[in-house]
């Protein structure tokens, strides 16, 4: 059924609930006013950004997005830096110099930061996964990118390269049904995302997005595929955006049946079940764990807000390379 | 054949074959250079055949065809610079740098500022009109990259420069667009050193001395602003020509310097003069040293309309030597 250990799994809940925790305390902070500029939950989309970022390598390049907090912290930036970033603070990834997700990139990591101007990071991962072809090195680039994304020009330009070129890339689509207020059916032409791989010849499937080892299974298959020299994949994560675009964002627009319908799918819920029902795992277990990663993300909340803002003497500096 | 630089300062070679050699000698020493673009793969070269012979040398690997997708790959380029490779872009035309400008505004020139991510690729972009090529062949769009923190703009205009700075745009780790003059690509030779050459971005050059107003300049007007300047000192009216050849970062101390020196300014460029970098030259003297000028700073660029195709209408659009002369003449008596 999967490749990975019972120890794994439980690993795998771990970073789920620890992604779903820094959203809740996230979403609530922003609530309450203690939040700056904007943020975008993650809510639904634990499964996409762990499943997809556990078959990545050190060595592998990773291109996340804006839902996808899991992955970052899976790179390795901790939940207190990501804080502090929401928080425009000092020690936040970006020093100050960008909201939220946005710009969270590490060379350290092999972790590539995304811009507003989403699709941009397509070619970009395309790049660092050329750059393995070029060096001979047998690792994987991966990028995520939305639905909406996935309507832009350039997707298609990144998707016919990486084919042109065997690149060693792999594009996760995370279809979370809507485009800020803009449901699928009404921005793309054709209904099954992944079909648009296909003009290019490129290998592509979908998979239950709220489903953390079928996305695992697929991606790091995928991910193998493409260190192996075989070119490049596309895997369509289908899921749910559970909350609005933005904090602002009631998303008065989205159906409540259809919200009822993947909350009855809520990817941490449901793998929890999991483990309990095959993997054996008691309640006491989980509960231990879940109180572990509540007390480390509110602590790592916490350290943000007492963190620093950035000096405003530095304001000019870091514009260009030495 | 001489390999020091000094010795080999009588050989005269065109800015093409410049350009060409400095590409050349960064692909064999620093085996990170590669280049990419449209049609430059295989035996062709390249529209310009700036890249010929370089395929056959390097291999498929280092001289990457790319398709008609200007903003797919050099997102893809800004990928590879990241992961530490030194990609040198081929924009066919830079007319068509426009289809790429998300990539390049806002994605490459902030990642350093953002996350510490340096971006040292260089885009080659074959500018400059004069040649009826009509509007989409004929553009020097450097102003719309002068306005953008994080990237570098480099407009040479002598053969040695453009050997010079592309070589040091390519050892640069930061964005660097390099605005060639394709009008000069096969009409201008001069020296150039043989051997590793590299001039530093972001220094102007002295191109002739004078004492009675200063011609600055840079890129294919450069040659026109020298021709004029010639002309006039047969007028008795020494005018210093200033060679800026990056716009950005921009020389203010040799600007101001020169300026100074003279009293009075005139500027000088191809693209149309309508918020054109002369502008920003111009309000850097006029609060700079204002006290020190004897006239109004004067500029003279492109009309602002598209560049047209037939020579008449071509030939009004563009400043010439003998406009350069003429509103040289006018602030020298004013």
């Amino acid at each position: 059924m999967t490749s990975l250990s019972a120890v794994e799994r439980l690993d795998i809940y771990r970073w789920m609930y620890r992604t779903r925790r820094f959203d809740e305390v996230m979403v609530s902070m922003f609530k309450q006013g203690r939040g700056l500029g904007t943020c975008f939950s993650a809510r639904g989309h634990e499964a996409v950004s762990i499943g997809a970022g556990w078959g990545l390598q050190p060595e592998d390049f990773a291109a996340p997005m804006h839902r996808n907090v899991g992955m970052f912290m899976l790179r390795g930036l901790p939940p207190d830096q990501l804080y502090s970033n929401y928080l425009g603070r000092a020690n936040g990834t970006t020093r100050g110099r960008d909201a939220n997700l946005h710009g969270n990139g590490d060379l350290s990591h092999n972790l590539i930061g995304f811009i507003s101007h989403i699709p941009q990071s397509l070619p970009v991962a395309l790049g660092t996964a050329m750059s393995f072809r070029y060096r001979r090195q047998p690792q994987a680039a991966l990028t995520v990118c939305g639905d909406g994304g996935s309507t832009a020009g350039v997707f298609h330009e990144t998707l016919n390269m990486a084919v042109l070129y065997m690149a060693p890339l792999v594009v996760v689509l995370e279809n979370n049904q809507y485009a800020y207020s803009t449901p699928v059916a009404e921005h793309t032409a054709v209904s099954e995302l992944h079909l648009k791989a296909r003009a290019y010849d490129m290998p592509s499937q979908v998979v239950d997005g709220n489903d953390v080892l079928e996305v695992f299974e697929a991606v790091s298959a995928a991910l193998a595929r493409a260190r192996a020299g075989e070119g490049p994949s596309l895997v369509e994560a289908r899921t749910m955006r559970m909350l609005g675009h933005a904090i602002h964002d009631g998303a008065e627009y989205v159906p409540g049946e259809l919200l009822a319908h993947w909350e009855a799918r809520d990817p941490v819920v449901r793998f929890r079940r999991w483990l309990q029902d095959n993997d054996g795992v008691g309640p006491d277990v989980l509960q231990e764990l879940e109180r572990t990663e509540t007390d480390l993300i509110d602590q790592a909340f916490a350290a943000a807000e007492a963190s620093p803002f950035p000096d405003p003497d530095t304001v000019e500096a870091g514009v260009y390379a030495d | 054949m001489p390999t020091d630089s000094r010795a080999g300062n009588n050989r005269r070679i065109t800015y093409l074959e410049a350009l060409a050699e400095a590409l050349d000698q960064e692909m064999a020493r620093d085996p990170d250079v590669l280049v990419l673009g449209e049609d430059i793969g295989g035996e062709f070269g390249g529209a310009f055949k700036a890249t010929k012979g370089l395929w056959q040398k390097y291999g498929e690997d280092r001289v990457i065809n790319t398709p008609m997708a200007e903003l797919g790959f050099t997102g893809m380029a800004t990928g590879m610079a990241l992961a530490g490779l030194r990609p040198v872009i081929e924009m066919q035309f830079a007319d068509f740098i426009s289809t790429a400008f998300d990539a390049i505004v806002q994605y490459a020139a902030s990642t350093h500022y953002i996350w510490q991510g340096a971006v040292p690729w260089t885009i080659r972009a074959p500018a400059d009109g004069g040649t009826s090529s009509g509007p989409f062949h004929s553009q020097n769009p450097e102003a719309w990259f002068a306005h953008v923190p994080g990237l570098k703009v480099i407009c040479p205009g002598t053969p040695a420069d453009v050997k010079g700075l592309l070589t040091s745009a390519i050892r640069d780790n930061n964005p660097v667009i390099f605005f060639e003059s394709k009008t000069l690509y096969r009409s201008l030779r001069g020296p150039v050193p043989p051997g590793e050459h590299l001039v530093p971005i972001g220094k102007a050059r002295q191109a002739r001395p004078g004492a009675d107003l200063t011609i600055i300049t840079y890129g294919a007007m450069l040659q026109s602003a020298l021709a004029a300047a010639e002309e006039l000192a047969g007028e008795d009216i020494e005018a210093a020509v200033l060679d800026l050849r990056t716009v950005k970062p921009l020389d203010t101390d040799q600007i101001l310097e020169s300026v100074k020196a003279t009293g009075k300014a005139l500027i000088v460029h191809a693209a149309n003069r309508m918020m054109g970098c002369g502008a920003e030259v111009a309000a850097l003297i006029a609060e700079e040293c204002f006290e020190y000028l004897d006239a109004p700073v004067r500029r003279l660029g492109g009309l602002d309309t598209p560049v047209p195709f037939s020579p008449p209408l071509e030939q009004a659009y563009r400043p010439d030597a003998d406009r350069i002369a003429a509103a040289a003449r006018d602030l020298d008596a004013w």
